[in-house]
């Protein structure tokens, strides 16, 4: 069967994101009988194949290996041992997920390899795989995962399914003033669910102090997490400092000047697992200033940024002073290390910006916001505000067609991949893909011993021959807020590969509201029996009280995008079963998903647009 | 089988045909069936209304009834009045005939009903459907299936137990059975987490559509005049009485007005000059109807009702009808929506579910069972649980039957009869008090009280019924002013009324006691806090806030209050100002409407005070025997007076140290009533009674005076060990002693012969009074029954289950009563138990009770089939009353002994 999915993958392309389950499709709605999964497949087999699917997507058909991650520490595995079937290094069991922890009993085989530097999951033939690809057949994980069944009849209790799923949940209420809120922004949820381990997504949200308005960003980092984390750092300030007037800039500067107290930039609303790289604070802060002098030097009194230019300036800065700063290295070994990492690692970026009634959505990659908006008969409806920058977004494939010659028309996009290897066309960092052959060669003969040793970061892309092919240039949506825009989804590809935006705006409109908008069941002239009602009233009386359990909207949306089963409705069988993946294991069925939920206030926005007419 | 549950017309008879004309020329094919009825009617009225107008016939312009309601209930008063030889009975239905609940009526008719009262209208009922297609030639579905009501649990066994022993004493046939016997019965019930079963063989299913149908056609047979599509808009009144009823198609002059209007009662009761408080509201009711099955069920398969699984299911052309109760009902209809029938209403599968679930789980078999329809089927529900009955206390002539509480087809039968009587006798054959509209006042019309309490009275109707059960909805609507000052100091409440009196009180160190906990038919948790609370009585002083009852003063500038009361009253209330008289207030029949304590206040002003729920009765029982005279003046002072009682041999010291006044029986003899400060506080009136037997006073206090009275008592009293009792200790030290309670003990069939009280009689005085005439001629020929005391003996206290009342009571194995009341008498330690008995009576005429039949005989009080030996007393005992007699006459036991 494995082999068949395979042999069918061509002839299968892989479907546009807003119906991602495609593929899968004619397992679930296969007639469910009794006692049995759902699929004519016991249902550990059925989720394999869906799991497969959900790769194939993710890393191209080809490219599949079950290569899991448990850490990056290469020193604490120092025999590179290839194991499947759990086992975490001691270094990485402080900072793994809840998952992780609890299975960490669990009888386990041996530790898939980890590998430290550029792209791992998505080189398919990167020198540490490729010695191993003749050890580990590709049936192999199939049948890996039938010797193991002891992992897939491991069972969550609830409060153990909510304890994982609470355990990065954050919510913030705009503080409201004299018994008024007078924000547009009522305030937002945000939540990550890891699969990869340690999480290589993540989120930022912060208010701006000097200038007005909110930012909240999602990001989705690839071969590992340096890149995201540094995104989750700086972007926002690189932003806050695009849109600041002249003067607001010059002072920053003078107060730098003076060595006296610089007044806050930012308030950041942060989870306590969000955390800062406090080793690289200065070298980020240096970079940021020689941003703001330039600014300085660039504009005149009076004068300051739109947002939407602001966000591009922000946006590319950032991703060159990235470049910038791997290159010229650091004194520091650690530092050095780090900024290498940051930029060998890569990462997508949704960022929004909800200043009064505008909105502006600024995105790099995959990442995706989306608008719940209620529609007058109460019922919600979708208005998407960015576009993925993916194979499927055709203009994406032509733009980056157009910029490289002809030649390299059918090399530069490879089955649905940048030069067959990146799924996202737009990422920060990813030096691999912008860098010249040989200003890769040198930055990493200078870099510090142990990235030296490492194999696999001399590996150079197939095809390579008129870099840059990635960009971090962001696609710039600028939205008015109306009344009826009731929410803001920004959400990582883990989420939308999982869940129709319609299906998650749905899900967030009904638990914001707190109207299950389920249609009334009628039998009508229908043959219904007793046991099919009866089966039928306990899914969706399920469904219902499960939106009491979350007090988060992302939560609550990552109940659903994990949970869900066939019917659409959350089962606990397989909420437990996908939680309770072992980490290594996880990555196959399903991705980092990290969310922020943004509420707006209708009446402050009715207000303002009312103000604004007349 | 012609059931059915769903239809909306009928088999059309040609007494309804002139109002149905209209409608009916639209089918096609019942035009054709009217021509061939029409020959076969024979009745003159019928073909004189049977006009071939396309018009509407007009209405009368007067008649002497016009009943409002063509429902069920409706037709069956209509029924019954023209059975018992009423003549111009109009009829008026806004929409069709049983347009309303009638219609999707689920057509169960079963005896299981929780007071006696209700059983007996049920078993009425029963034979009256049964009887009805005979009398009537109109099919009416009706099969005597048998019902079995079903036990998960021993609670609920217990309880069904209990039941069949009521059912025995009133001659309907049931049995209890176990598991293995209902699956003989039934074939698709599953028996595995059952612990036993009540068969009711005598139990029925119809159509309920069709025995109304049956009912209007032998209504109209006798000269009911029925006019639908005639809305009811007003009643109107004249100095109090019933005149006329205003309808969209003119009025009609009328002398009786019947409120049958179900759902719609409430609202029609607020339509009338004078409002009417009609307190019912509506839920929605869900039961589903499926397809037969593989193997179609029979018609005669029994009824099942599993109260724990909160379903019901009836056989239904072969498939089944299933509903039930749930925990969490819908109201509807808050507003007061007023429609013209009631609307095809929307099912709601989610919140069938858990009876869906229920009935899955009691016949797994129905899986494959194909839904035909949910019915969703509007219900009115009452404060309580039991249906509206009788005429309204505000309006003369003015009679209302309605708030059925989802059982109208059980109690349809019997209600109208009873209140067929109760106009045409005055009152019902039988004891109706707990049916009476007037048990409920304008306290609760409030439609936010209604709407709340509806949804704990639907679910309740399946819930299991421990003794001593309370409402938990609707609560603190009215408080003493200490309310929060005792709430603070433990109390556990109760309500009556609406009035919130403390049960007892939780002693400070002793944590929580769930209310759970108290659930139980065997000894209650309470017990040693309620023991401690009758010692501290027993011993030194307790206080308890009595401030619920009933007060009423009347006062006149000569002495027309006397006249009235001596009226009135059966006791002499010719006696000096400042004492206390205690006598019952008696109909016709010499049966108590009332039991109260009298004080002469002043030489023409009295002071009466009533059991608490008599506020709404009493007052009308006054006021329709009250001359019209401008002189003569009745006053409702309940609200005015906290009354606090202090029982206990101490009483008199803290009440001495209040007012510099001795209290001692010397110089204030029992019975008696004084005007004295007590505190810095005047105006106290101090009575020297307890309502216990027990030593002590009762403090009315102006209610502003309350706080500070209690707190006097209270700091005084704290070197006499004073404490706070509740009821419960009360109600102990009454039945010990053998006193009994209006409402549970003593009603309108009751008289003092037969309790006792003899000597609350004016025999001896030349006075007439309202039931002398009976009471001496029931003297004459000596009582038939007799109440008595019955004391629980070899019955474990700890293990055994607890009498609580309704228990058959059996003399040498012989069914001879039933309990009334029962309370465990803390100094007795034994259970005492009060009830009335009577000898089996020979050929037809009632026996006499002879103290040898009371004396002389194994008693024997049966607690939910197991009987337990008792003795018989016909006097209290007398070592429990402390010595106190002072006062020569009206003493309260002397005559007791004496006799």
């Amino acid at each position: 069967m494995w082999r068949s999915q395979e042999g069918n993958k061509n002839s299968n392309p892989v479907v546009g994101s807003d119906t991602p389950f495609e593929n899968v499709v004619h397992f679930e709605t296969l007639p469910r009988k009794k006692g049995q999964g759902g699929s004519p497949f016991p249902k550990r087999i059925h989720s394999v194949i869906r799991c497969r699917t959900r790769l194939q997507r993710a890393y191209g058909p080809d490219n599949i290996i079950p290569s899991c991650v448990a850490c990056e520490n290469k020193t604490e595995n120092p025999e590179n041992k290839v194991c499947v079937g759990g086992g975490v290094c001691p270094g990485c069991a402080a900072t793994m997920p809840v998952t992780s922890q609890l299975f960490r009993s669990l009888p386990r085989a041996r530790l898939w390899g980890p590998s430290l530097l550029p792209c791992q999951p998505q080189v398919p033939c990167c020198p540490l795989s490729n010695q191993r690809a003749s050890s580990w057949p590709p049936a192999f994980p199939k049948r890996g995962y039938r010797r193991s069944p002891g992992l897939q009849s491991y069972n969550l209790s609830p409060p153990q399914v909510n304890s994982i799923l609470k355990a990065n949940e954050y919510s913030f209420k705009v503080p409201e003033f004299d018994g008024k809120n007078v924000s547009t922004v009522m305030g937002f949820d945000s939540n990550q669910l890891p699969a990869n381990a340690p999480i290589e997504d993540r989120r930022s949200a912060a208010t701006c102090l000097q200038t007005r308005g909110m930012l909240l960003g999602v990001f989705d980092g690839h071969a590992g997490c340096a890149c995201a984390q540094a995104l989750s750092e700086r972007l926002f300030y690189y932003i806050a400092m695009s849109l600041m007037p002249h003067e607001t800039l010059c002072e920053l500067e003078t107060a730098v000047e003076a060595g006296r107290a610089l007044s806050p930039i930012l308030q950041w609303h942060k989870h306590p697992n969000d955390y800062f790289t406090r080793e690289a604070q200065t070298l980020y802060f240096n970079s940021l200033r020689t941003y703001w002098q330039e600014l300085i030097d660039l504009s005149s009194p009076g004068e300051s940024l739109g947002p939407r230019e602001a966000l591009l300036t922000a946006f590319k800065r950032l991703d060159s002073d990235l470049s910038l700063e791997a290159q010229v290295g650091d004194t520091n070994s650690f530092l050095h290390h780090w900024v290498l990492r940051v930029a060998f690692s890569g990462a997508t970026a949704c960022v929004a910006h909800i200043d009064g009634n505008d909105l502006y959505i600024a995105n790099t990659g995959d990442g995706r916001a989306v608008l719940g908006v209620q529609e007058e008969d109460g019922s919600f409806s979708v208005h998407t505000l960015s576009n993925d920058h993916n194979a499927q977004n055709e203009k994406e494939v032509a733009r980056i067609q157009g910029e490289h010659p002809p030649s390299e028309r059918s090399t530069v996009v490879r089955q649905d991949r940048l030069l067959g290897l990146l799924m996202p066309f737009r990422a920060f960092g990813d030096v691999k893909f912008k860098w010249s052959i040989d200003l890769q060669r040198a930055v990493l003969e200078s870099g510090p011993d142990q990235l030296h040793e490492n194999e696999h970061t001399k590996f150079i892309p197939p095809n390579y021959h008129t870099p840059p092919y990635l960009t971090a240039e962001p696609e710039i949506t600028h939205h008015r807020l109306r009344p009826q825009d009731r929410f803001l989804v920004l959400g990582t590809d883990g989420l939308w590969e999982t869940l129709h935006r319609q299906e998650v705006v749905r899900i967030v409109g009904e638990y914001l509201t707190g109207v299950h908008q389920r249609q009334p069941l009628t039998v009508g002239g229908y043959h219904v029996t007793l046991g099919q009602m009866h089966g039928l009233l306990a899914e969706r009386k399920a469904r219902a009280s499960l939106v009491f359990q979350d007090q988060n909207a992302a939560t609550h949306l990552i109940r659903h995008a994990v949970g869900n089963n066939e019917f659409g409705a959350i089962d606990h069988e397989t909420l437990s079963k996908m939680l309770s993946l072992p980490e290594e294991l996880a990555r196959m069925y399903r991705d980092d998903i990290t969310i922020i939920i943004t509420q707006f206030n209708p009446h402050v926005i009715g207000h303002q647009r009312q103000g604004e007419k007349s | 089988m012609r059931s059915s549950c769903v239809r909306g017309s009928m088999v059309l008879s040609p007494a309804l045909l002139p109002r149905l004309l209209t409608h009916a020329a639209r089918w096609g094919t019942s035009g054709t069936r009217l021509g061939g009825c029409k020959g076969l009617w024979s009745s003159p009225r019928g073909l004189a209304l049977a006009g071939e107008t396309a018009q509407p016939v007009p209405l009368p312009s007067q008649a002497r009834v016009v009943i409002c309601g063509g429902g069920i209930v409706g037709t069956s008063v209509a029924y019954h009045l023209a059975k018992l030889g009423w003549t111009e009975i109009v009829l008026l239905e806004q929409g069709r005939l049983g347009a309303g609940t009638t219609r999707l009526c689920a057509g169960i008719v079963s005896v299981a009903k929780p007071i006696s009262i209700e059983c007996k209208m049920a078993d009425y009922s029963n034979s009256l459907y049964e009887r009805l297609e005979e009398e009537t030639g109109v099919k009416t579905g009706y099969v005597k299936t048998g019902s079995l009501c079903l036990a998960q649990n021993q609670d609920r066994f217990l309880s069904l137990k209990r039941l069949a022993s009521r059912l025995k004493v009133m001659g309907i046939a049931c049995n209890v059975i176990k598991p293995k016997d209902v699956s003989k019965l039934h074939p698709l019930v599953n028996i595995h987490d059952l612990v036993g079963a009540l068969h009711l063989p005598g139990d029925a299913v119809v159509s309920s559509p069709d025995v109304n149908h049956a009912l209007a056609t032998a209504a109209a047979s006798h000269g009911v005049q029925i006019y639908e599509r005639t809305t009811v808009n007003r009643v109107m009144l004249d100095k109090g009485h019933v005149t006329a009823v205003e309808t969209d198609r003119g009025a009609i002059e009328c002398e009786y007005f019947v409120n049958c209007a179900g759902q719609w009662a409430y609202e029609l009761g607020q339509a009338s000059e004078t409002k009417v408080s009609v307190p019912l509201h509506g839920c929605e009711h869900f039961y589903l109807l499926s397809k037969p099955p593989a193997e179609p069920l029979q018609p005669t398969t029994p009824v099942v009702m599993d109260m724990d699984g909160r379903i019901y299911v009836r056989a239904w052309q072969g498939g089944i009808l299933s509903g039930g109760f749930e925990k969490n009902p819908k109201p509807i209809f808050t507003e007061g929506r007023n429609q013209l029938e009631i609307q095809n209403m929307q099912e709601d599968w989610d919140h069938f579910e858990p009876m869906l679930t229920a009935l899955l789980r009691r016949m797994p078999e129905l899986e494959a069972c194909e839904i035909h329809q949910l019915v969703n089927c509007p219900e009115s529900f009452t404060p309580d649980m039991r249906c509206l009955m009788g005429e309204s206390p505000g309006a003369h002539g003015y009679f209302v039957l309605a708030g059925m509480n989802a059982s109208g087809l059980t109690f349809a039968g019997g209600a109208g009869k009873y209140l067929a009587e109760w106009m045409t006798y005055g009152y019902p054959t039988a004891n109706v008090w707990p049916l009476d509209i007037k048990r409920f006042g304008n306290l609760q019309s409030s439609r936010t009280f209604l709407r709340h309490r509806v949804m704990e009275v639907m679910p309740l109707l399946y819930n299991l019924k421990v003794p001593r059960w309370d409402f938990q909805t609707g609560r603190q609507l009215r408080t003493s002013p200490l309310y929060d000052r005792l709430d603070t100091q433990g109390a556990r409440w109760m309500e009556k009324h609406g009035f919130e009196r403390a049960k007892y009180f939780v002693p400070a160190g002793k944590d929580l006691l769930s209310l759970d906990a108290s659930k139980t038919f065997y000894k209650p948790d309470w017990f040693d806090i309620v023991g401690a609370e009758v010692k501290c009585c027993k011993e030194a002083v307790c206080v308890i806030d009595m401030s619920s009852f009933t007060k009423f003063e009347v006062t006149s500038s000569d002495d027309q209050a006397l006249e009235l009361l001596q009226y009135l009253c059966a006791n002499d209330l010719d006696v000096p100002v400042g004492h206390i008289v205690h006598t019952g207030m008696l109909n016709e029949r010499g049966g108590y409407e009332n039991d109260c304590s009298v004080v002469r206040i002043k030489k023409n002003s009295f002071f009466i005070i009533s059991p608490t729920d008599q506020q709404v009765h009493c007052w009308s029982w006054l006021k329709k025997h009250m001359p019209k005279d401008p002189n003569l003046h009745l006053e409702d002072v309940s609200w005015k007076y906290t009354a606090l009682n202090l029982i206990g041999p101490r009483a008199m010291d803290v009440l001495g140290e209040l007012s510099y006044v001795s209290m001692t029986p010397e110089h204030f003899p029992s019975l008696f009533c004084k005007e004295m400060s007590v505190g810095y506080a005047n105006g106290i009136r101090v009575m020297s009674m307890t309502h216990t037997g027990e030593p002590g006073f009762m403090l009315y206090i102006p209610i502003e005076y309350a706080l500070h009275v209690y707190n006097e008592v209270m700091s005084v009293g704290q070197k006499y060990g004073i404490r706070n009792a509740g009821y419960y200790a009360l109600r102990s030290l009454r039945i010990e002693k053998f006193f009994a309670f209006w409402g549970q003990d003593l009603d309108p069939f009751t008289t003092p012969l037969e309790c006792g009280r003899e000597f609350r009689v004016k025999f001896d005085t030349d006075i007439d009074f309202l039931g002398r005439a009976s009471l001496l001629q029931q003297r004459q020929e000596g009582v038939s029954r007799r109440f008595i005391m019955l004391v629980l003996e070899d019955h474990d206290t700890e293990l055994d289950l607890w009498p609580w009342w309704g228990e058959p009571i059996y003399r040498n194995g012989e069914l001879c009563g039933t309990t009334t009341s029962s309370a465990y008498s803390y100094t007795l330690e034994r259970h005492v138990c009060l009830g009335f008995v009577s000898p089996p009576s020979l050929d037809g005429t009632p026996a006499t009770v002879t103290p040898d039949f009371i004396n002389r005989g194994d008693y024997e009080v049966d607690i939910a089939g197991q009987r337990y030996p008792a003795k018989a007393k016909l006097y209290p005992f007398s070592s429990l009353f402390a010595q106190q007699r002072r006062r020569k006459d009206n003493m309260e036991l002397s005559n007791f002994q004496g006799k």
